[in-house]
């Protein structure tokens, strides 16, 4: 079902053992064959030719956008195509920023990816609001009594990332989102490393918005999603403009089409939107419950056996409240020597800040080493870890 | 398997920095940032009238080979002239590390050599 490359590239006889599924995950060939099938089959623009080969691409470009809607529990037309994630945040920043001024707050938490801080930071400096940060709890989960403070009526959007990609915390987004509610502020949720891994229905968790992308749920790269509530994507800003989101143009105005397209300027990545269809079949096809249940039994074991060789292990070790990205340090040892050494030995994690700064500097750490689980992370992948990481602990003794 | 990159010489020079400490009095100075890592480093250089380097140390914290590249350029530069302070390539920085250096850890080797050389750049300004 996959066909990663079979060596770690640097040492032909030494496998490869990808423990990074955070920063992007393996592609299945069920992905790789729609994307190429549309290449190859029905090669040509969306919504506008009037020939076979164009109605054929357009219906899988809209198929893709019903399964991507179904996988999150959303309508169709409630989901927008963008470039990712990071795309999908600076859109919401933009256009419901755009609409405070001082004396508004804007909720987010102290372990947000720089894509869920930097562009309420920046929308800030121009109309005046303030940022507010939920700290943690020692453990590194949500601290759910300070957010109750934290929420005020001067709160206007709580924004907040759905799992930690550096601690692995899963914020319990549901309850905070319901206080949100109370005082009428605008919720958001970047859910980057939580879809496929552990369920994001919108409607159960009732977020008027939701970021995601494709590349880290075994979709190709660039292409990701923009969820919102009808009613909320009626009154959103759009931030790109251009032909597909029009219905009318004079030389001094426009007129915009319906909710999604409206989002779409341009021609989308439409490989991408269809691989990213693939990817929900593909998910729903083993099932979330299944690939989450092995990730959790995985991360326990990880946890553990990382525990055993003297390393640090942050965040918490409660496998129910995390998701399987796992960050640890050994004191002596900087984060990229332990990230080369592993490399070497064929393991491939990630070691720096993880696009967390403001956390890791929390934690007083330059950054940690994160080794990351996806559906193909296996038990034995875990013992080549430990292995290196215990290596790497003897180098520097 | 043999792990040329964290040979002995180069853990002897992490593990014991070669003129290790701040400098009171330098010629000149310059802090330098690691941007993939948040490593940092400052590198001190004292000159004789003569134009050559007499003193030279370091200071800061970070990986192995940022660490042990800068240790050994303190060696490396000791005694220098301005001139071949100024002719100095990042290519040399490699041939006395005398290990290949992973594309990725290029920015680690040369942090001391970046801080030398932009301090001295901003010397002969004046």
């Amino acid at each position: 079902m996959f066909t990663p490359p079979p060596t770690n590239g640097v040492v032909p006889s030494v496998p490869f053992v990808y423990l990074d599924s955070a920063a992007s995950s393996q592609t299945p060939e069920s992905v790789l064959a729609a994307m190429d099938a549309y290449y190859r089959e029905c090669r040509s623009n969306v919504h506008r030719g009037m020939y076979a080969v164009s109605e054929e691409a357009t219906k899988r470009y809209e198929d893709a956008r019903a399964k991507v809607a179904a996988f999150i529990n959303a309508d169709s037309d409630e989901v927008v195509f963008t470039r990712g994630t990071t795309e999908s945040l600076n859109l919401l920043a933009r256009s419901l920023g755009g609409l405070l001024g001082p004396g508004d707050e804007v909720l987010l938490s102290a372990m947000e990816h720089h894509a869920n801080l930097i562009p309420w930071q920046q929308i800030a400096k121009q109309r005046g609001y303030s940022l507010k940060f939920i700290p943690l709890d020692s453990e590194g989960l949500l601290d759910m009594a300070a957010a109750e403070k934290l929420i005020t009526p001067r709160t206007k959007i709580v924004s907040v990332i759905h799992a930690s990609n550096a601690l692995g915390s899963i914020v319990p987004v549901k309850e905070l989102f319901a206080l949100a509610k109370k005082v009428g502020a605008t919720t958001v949720l970047d859910a980057a490393q939580s879809v496929g891994h552990i369920l994001v229905d919108v409607r159960d968790i009732d977020c008027d918005f939701m970021a995601a992308g494709a590349h880290k749920m075994y979709g190709p790269t660039g292409i990701g999603l923009l969820y919102g509530k009808r009613q909320r994507l009626e009154t959103l800003e759009p931030m790109l403009f251009g032909g597909d989101m029009v219905i009318e143009v004079k030389r001094d105005d426009a007129t915009f089409t319906d909710v999604p397209w409206r989002f779409e300027a341009g021609t989308q990545n439409i490989a991408g939107a269809i691989g990213f269809g693939a990817a929900c079949d593909f998910i729903t096809g083993i099932g979330l419950d299944n690939i989450r249940a092995h990730e959790r039994e995985l991360a326990g074991y990880a946890i553990e056996q990382l525990l055993a060789t003297g390393v640090i292990v942050h965040g918490t070790k409660n496998v129910d409240k995390r998701v399987g990205a796992i960050s640890f340090t050994l004191p002596g040892v900087h984060v990229h020597d332990m990230a080369t050494i592993l490399a070497r030995e064929g393991v491939c994690i990630r070691g720096g800040h993880h696009c967390v700064m403001p956390l890791m500097r929390d934690m007083g750490l330059p950054g940690t080493s994160r080794a990351s689980l996806g559906m193909y992370s296996t038990k034995e992948e875990i013992d080549a870890l430990i292995r290196a990481v215990t290596k790497a602990k003897q180098i520097f003794s | 398997m043999e792990d040329e990159l964290y040979k002995e010489n180069i853990m002897d020079h992490y593990k014991h920095p070669r003129n290790a400490g701040v400098m009171a009095g330098a010629t000149f100075s310059r802090r330098e940032l690691n941007a993939s890592c948040g490593d940092e480093l400052e590198f001190f250089v004292l000159l004789d009238e003569a134009g050559k380097v007499s003193k030279v140390s370091f200071n800061g914290q970070g990986c192995a080979i940022s660490q042990s590249a800068t240790s050994m350029l303190t060696e490396k530069v000791e005694g220098m002239t301005i001139d071949e302070l100024k002719k100095l390539l990042p290519e040399d920085v490699f041939t006395m590390l005398g290990v290949p250096v992973d594309t990725t850890r290029i920015r680690c080797a040369l942090l001391g050599f970046k801080a030398l050389k932009g301090g001295l750049e901003v010397y002969l300004q004046k």
